[in-house]
């Protein structure tokens, strides 16, 4: 979340789609009730189904699911042609000005510089034009026809309110009340709250789901001010923090990337990623890059890291290859995977795909399963009859259950949606011979490293120099891990400015913040944006002082928000560009005449002077401005394009290419992608409130709650199919088919895409073969084997399946 | 049920006497505002884990609803009702369960001195260990919410947990509820409270949105606010007037004295039938049954 959860109450609009925060986010959706009862917000709720956030919403619209850019592209075009943006905030702190090269260009669906052979663009004409001194060019008057704001215009005049009813089957009298409801906060002292979770990232072109809002928010000047922002819901307890130490296979803590081959010195590595600025007076922070990461290598190899070998730079792996979860089973699939450590995940009911799940797993040489529970994944091996239809005399895998404890049985911090980072205490011993994860992960490495030293190997090194400084190498704990993941001075830190002055920091001392981070080995800090979570101060991840000064919902000592105890990101942004708030209303920090101060931690230079200075409030990007236009980040291109699910009942109304033409496919895949004759239905899967994920079902009271796999179906296909609520049927998909019972309700309805009905069947997720709830098919049997193209997220939430009514499953 | 004596008793089942009390006691009240609940079932399960209850893993009926009806060990459930209105759909979500009348049918039709109390705070208690089971509350409830278990023949609902109430503390489901949905005070401020709900509905274009405190049973001490507070009957049939069967109200009213009779011709039937036949006399095979019980909780 660029803003925490409590600060949902200050939004006038709050928009939940690509999520369903009321049953997957139910005690911090409470904030939505508390801005529609205080605050007299509106809540627009748009999803393929009437949800229980619907339920409390005061305008809900189906969309059709996988169509989510075609509607967003139709709000960002009703904003430009209507004139429904916030322009001081538009012109100050985007790149709406910014002059973009003229090779650039976009046609017949596809943006300059595609390569189909590749699946892949050359992204190099996705930039913008630079002056002689390395400056971009900025028409602040925005009248230059290649700047973004124009583009932007250009780009998006094709997403009519009549394009948007064809392809998401919105009626267009919903879809214009939405427009309206959120335009009313382009303007300095209204603001939305975006909420959106895995409904807008589990597609193959998820992430520009993402962008879309992120364009919005913008235009309506909603990034940096209370009850704003883009906010990610996260669906675990810590999956931001997971997030924050690295979860891709290509990153490591802190969101810098893990090297490739192509960078074999530590130098190489460092000159892409830390940014010049691109315009005068600019911060661009990612310039300390080689400070956070020089810092992480000393946090990894201690004093073996030094300047002469590059700080252990050899010995952090080169990956050129993204190791994604997709790839993973792909590579067992294929044989070319021997072992699996499978720590906290039930892949056998997350994956999509089983059938080719349990292929993979039956080639592996070992499974090892650390869990509390005892997971699908650790008995994948077993029959099932079709739920799981393995057959064990074939397989020859060996499993290793090691049962480890549950959150309540350890302490440790959690990270939570809002960045907040929270100190938990442990309430009770783990049962039996469970064990930490980390003693486990303790015990692998010391014997590791043992048998390296006895017995040598091919390249022990990353091994041999990891540093292991805990107190029992046994046994880390985790306030020493906090600690090393916070950082410390190595050896006394002098004033650069005044090397006479006493050291800011003594040799050992825990550091304040990550502004204390240096490149020359003489600091060491695991992920420096968590550094001043732990100080001499003392731990402030334990602080729980509820108290809340200025009642916006900040919290200060509640904890610690990365980065820097921050509440919310870009605040800096709730300032006019001479460091005046917009509003009263929706004021967070503002330029007092020598520094900036406020009820949040600035996000900014605190004594940078906005009067003399024109430094932009988006201090990562090297333009200080926000981008409505990314240059290359994303694959697909600079602005968010329509493209079809894998697996659709319609031909993209927008263009030609039919889906996102850079989304990787492995072989095989392709071939099992249904098509809508066989397989009319749209279907989607989700989450119930009454479960989290695979977790709950083992427990009585949810059992009792939500007992047995349902799938939902409207009305109407109930009548054509001749489906009564109650009756078993089986979904079937090219991949699979299913048994559930069938809840027909009115809360599905049919939609009118392309001139054709569509009917959408959803499915609920949380059922297997293992717990308390009656066994039950996974909706993982059904799914297609595709991901977002930059994340590779699967596309869960839209594909195509049948169903018909069955006689009662024995 | 009843776990505490801390709360002072107003009206007792099948007794001619209020019994006296130096006290005065607030009225308290649960309040549901039905526009605030997203079904999540929070509050049912804080119900099973406050009270030590399990009813049993049932299966889907093609409903959200589950369990699919208040039981011996179900207190409270969730009521999901689709309703379209002008092209607008709503998905109207009601927490069933006991409603505390201030004039309490159950109490009224309860043949069994005791078993039916009203504290003078509002809420009505089951005495299980004086209940006959002989199902009269169900009969005498106009909202239909008393369960007789097949376990022990006694019947159950909810206590408002009486047991927190009476150290300070608010009823469980109200404790979990996450949305604010559900709300606990005295009587009267969530009449205040649910003035400031109804007005923010009424803005949000529910012209009929309005308190549910029906005045057929004396008012209850469990209110809701509805968007439709003219048509209770859409939120899964909530009677529109509810009011104690007029058979209760005979059995309590006029034909008391009849019943007393009959009640006296009953105890002297029993007493023929142990003088003519002897004491009932149990089984191996009855016994053998009474083993073969499903469990309270199963």
């Amino acid at each position: 979340m660029t803003n925490g959860w409590n600060d949902i109450k200050n939004a006038d609009v709050v928009l939940v789609m690509g999520g369903n925060a009321a049953e997957a986010h139910t005690c911090g959706f409470k904030w939505v009730t508390e801005a529609k009862a205080n605050n007299g917000a509106k809540l627009i709720v748009v999803d393929p189904r009437f949800t229980r956030t619907a339920a409390v919403s005061d305008l809900y619209m189906p969309l059709r699911p996988g169509s989510d850019i075609a509607f967003l592209g139709g709000v960002i075009n009703y904003l430009l042609s209507n004139d429904k943006i916030f322009h001081d905030y538009v012109k100050a702190y985007t790149n709406a000005a910014y002059v973009v090269r003229a090779d650039f260009g976009f046609q017949d669906g596809l943006f300059t510089g595609y390569d189909a052979e590749k699946r892949d663009y050359d992204r190099s004409s996705w930039e913008y034009e630079f002056d002689s001194e390395g400056n971009v060019r900025v028409d602040p008057s925005l009248r230059h026809p290649r700047c973004v704001f124009n583009l932007l215009k250009a780009h998006y005049a094709r997403y009519t309110p009549e394009m948007v009813e064809r392809t998401c089957g919105t009626p267009q009298h919903l879809f214009q009340q939405a427009c309206e409801l959120i335009a009313s906060t382009a303007s300095s002292s209204r603001s939305l709250t975006a909420l959106y979770a895995l409904g807008w990232t589990q597609h193959s072109k998820g992430s520009q789901n993402i962008r879309n809002i992120a364009i919005i928010q913008l235009l309506l000047g909603n990034v940096g001010v209370p009850g704003g922002g883009i906010n990610a819901l996260r669906g675990h307890s810590n999956v931001q923090g997971i997030t924050d130490f690295g979860l891709f296979s290509n990153s490591v803590p802190g969101y810098m990337a893990m090297p490739k081959t192509s960078e074999p010195t530590l130098e190489d590595y460092l000159k892409t990623r830390a940014f010049k600025e691109m315009l005068p007076d600019q911060m661009s922070y990612w310039q300390n890059y080689g400070k956070f990461y020089v810092s992480f290598l000393k946090a990894m190899y201690g004093r073996n890291a030094t300047p002469e070998n590059q700080f252990g730079y050899d010995w952090m792996p080169k990956v050129d290859v993204n190791l994604d979860t997709l790839r993973q089973f792909e590579m067992m699939f294929q044989g070319k995977m021997n072992g699996f450590i499978c720590q906290g995940f039930n892949p056998l009911l997350s994956v999509p795909n089983r059938k080719k799940l349990i292929n993979g797993l039956s080639k592996l040489k070992f499974l090892v399963v650390m869990d509390p529970l005892h997971t699908e994944t650790a008995h994948f091996f077993e029959n099932h009859g079709d739920i799981n239809d393995a057959d064990p005399s074939e397989i020859a895998t060996e499993v290793f259950l090691l049962p480890t404890n549950c959150f309540a049985e350890e302490e440790g911090t959690f990270t939570n949606s809002s960045r907040v980072i929270q100190w938990h205490w442990k309430a009770a011993e783990p049962p039996g011979q469970a064990r930490t994860d980390i003693q486990i992960m303790a015990d692998l490495f010391l014997r590791l490293k043992d048998l390296y030293a006895k017995e040598g190997g091919a390249f022990p090194d990353p091994i041999m120099n990891l540093s292991w400084d805990y107190r029992n190498p046994a046994r880390p704990s985790p306030d020493e891990l906090l600690r090393e993941i916070n950082g410390k001075a190595l050896v006394d830190l002098t004033d650069p400015n005044d090397p006479t002055k006493p050291p800011v920091k003594k040799a050992g001392e825990l550091l304040d913040l990550f502004g204390q981070l240096r490149d020359d080995g003489s600091t060491a800090s695991a992920n420096w944006i968590y550094s001043g979570c732990y100080s001499e101060r003392g731990n402030l991840t334990m602080r729980r002082d509820p108290s809340d000064p200025s009642g916006m919902g900040i919290h200060p000592n509640w904890g610690y928000a990365w980065p820097a105890n921050r509440r919310i990101l870009y605040n800096r942004a709730s300032a006019d560009p001479q460091g005046r708030p917009w509003s009263n209303r929706k004021k967070v920090i503002e330029w007092n005449g020598s520094q900036w101060v406020g009820i949040d931690v600035p996000d900014f230079g605190a004594t940078i002077d906005p009067t003399t200075r024109a430094t932009g409030p988006f201090i990562m990007n090297p333009e200080g401005t926000a981008r409505l236009f990314t240059r290359g980040m994303m694959r697909e291109g600079p602005f968010p394009e329509h493209y079809e699910p894998f697996e659709s009942p319609v031909a993209n109304p927008f263009g030609p290419v039919q889906s996102n033409p850079v989304a990787r496919v492995f072989n095989g895949d392709m071939e099992v992608f249904g098509t809508s004759e066989d397989y009319p239905y749209v279907a989607t899967t989700y989450r119930l409130v009454e479960h989290f994920h695979y977790w709950t079902k083992h427990a009585r009271m949810n059992a009792i709650l939500q007992p047995e796999l349902f799938v939902e179906i409207s009305e109407q296909l109930a009548r054509e199919k001749g489906i009564a609520a109650g009756d078993w049927v089986e979904v079937s998909s090219n991949r699979a088919r299913i048994q559930a019972k069938a809840v027909v309700t009115k809360r599905i309805r049919p939609l009118i895409c392309d001139g054709k009905p569509v009917h959408v069947v959803g499915i609920p997720i949380h059922w297997g073969f293992i717990g308390a709830t009656k066994k039950g098919f996974g909706a993982n049997q059904l799914t297609p084997y595709v991901g977002d193209a930059n994340t590779e997220t699967p596309e869960y939430k839209a594909f195509l399946v049948n169903i018909k009514r069955i006689n009662p499953m024995v | 049920m009843v776990t505490t004596q801390s709360l002072t008793i107003r009206n007792r089942s099948a007794s001619t006497e209020t019994p006296p009390s130096i006290r005065k006691d607030l009225e308290v009240a649960k309040l549901l505002d039905v526009s605030k609940c997203i079904g999540c079932k929070a509050c049912q399960s804080a119900c099973m884990a406050w009270n030590d209850l399990r009813p049993e893993v049932s299966v889907n009926t093609g409903v959200y609803d589950n369990p699919n009806d208040l039981g011996p060990a179900a207190w409270t459930v969730m009521r999901f009702s689709e309703h379209e209105e002008n092209d607008r759909l709503e998905w109207l979500i009601r927490k069933d369960g006991c409603m505390h009348c201030t004039d309490p049918g159950c109490l009224k039709a309860c043949p069994s001195p005791g078993a039916i109390v009203q504290y003078a705070n509002g809420i009505v208690d089951f005495v299980a260990d004086k209940c006959i089971g002989c199902g009269y509350c169900v009969k005498g409830c106009p909202f239909d919410v008393p369960r007789i278990s097949k376990v022990d023949n006694r019947a159950y609902k909810c206590s408002l947990c009486s047991d927190r109430v009476a150290v300070g503390q608010s009823p469980a489901c109200a404790k979990s509820c996450p949305t604010g949905a559900i709300v606990f005070g005295s009587k009267e401020s969530m009449i205040e409270h649910a003035k400031g709900r109804i007005e923010d509905l009424k803005s949000r274009g529910y012209q009929n949105a309005g308190l549910y405190d029906p005045e057929g049973v004396g008012g209850t001490h469990v209110m809701y606010v509805l968007q439709h507070a003219d048509r209770p009957e859409l939120y899964a049939d909530l009677p529109k007037d509810p009011k104690i069967s007029p058979l209760v109200s005979l059995w309590k009213g006029a034909l008391k004295p009849l019943s007393m009779v009959g009640m006296g011709m009953a105890v002297l039937a029993g007493i023929f039938h142990f003088v003519s036949r002897g004491p009932n006399e149990v089984t191996e095979e009855d016994e053998e049954n009474a083993r073969n019980l499903p469990r309270r909780d199963a």
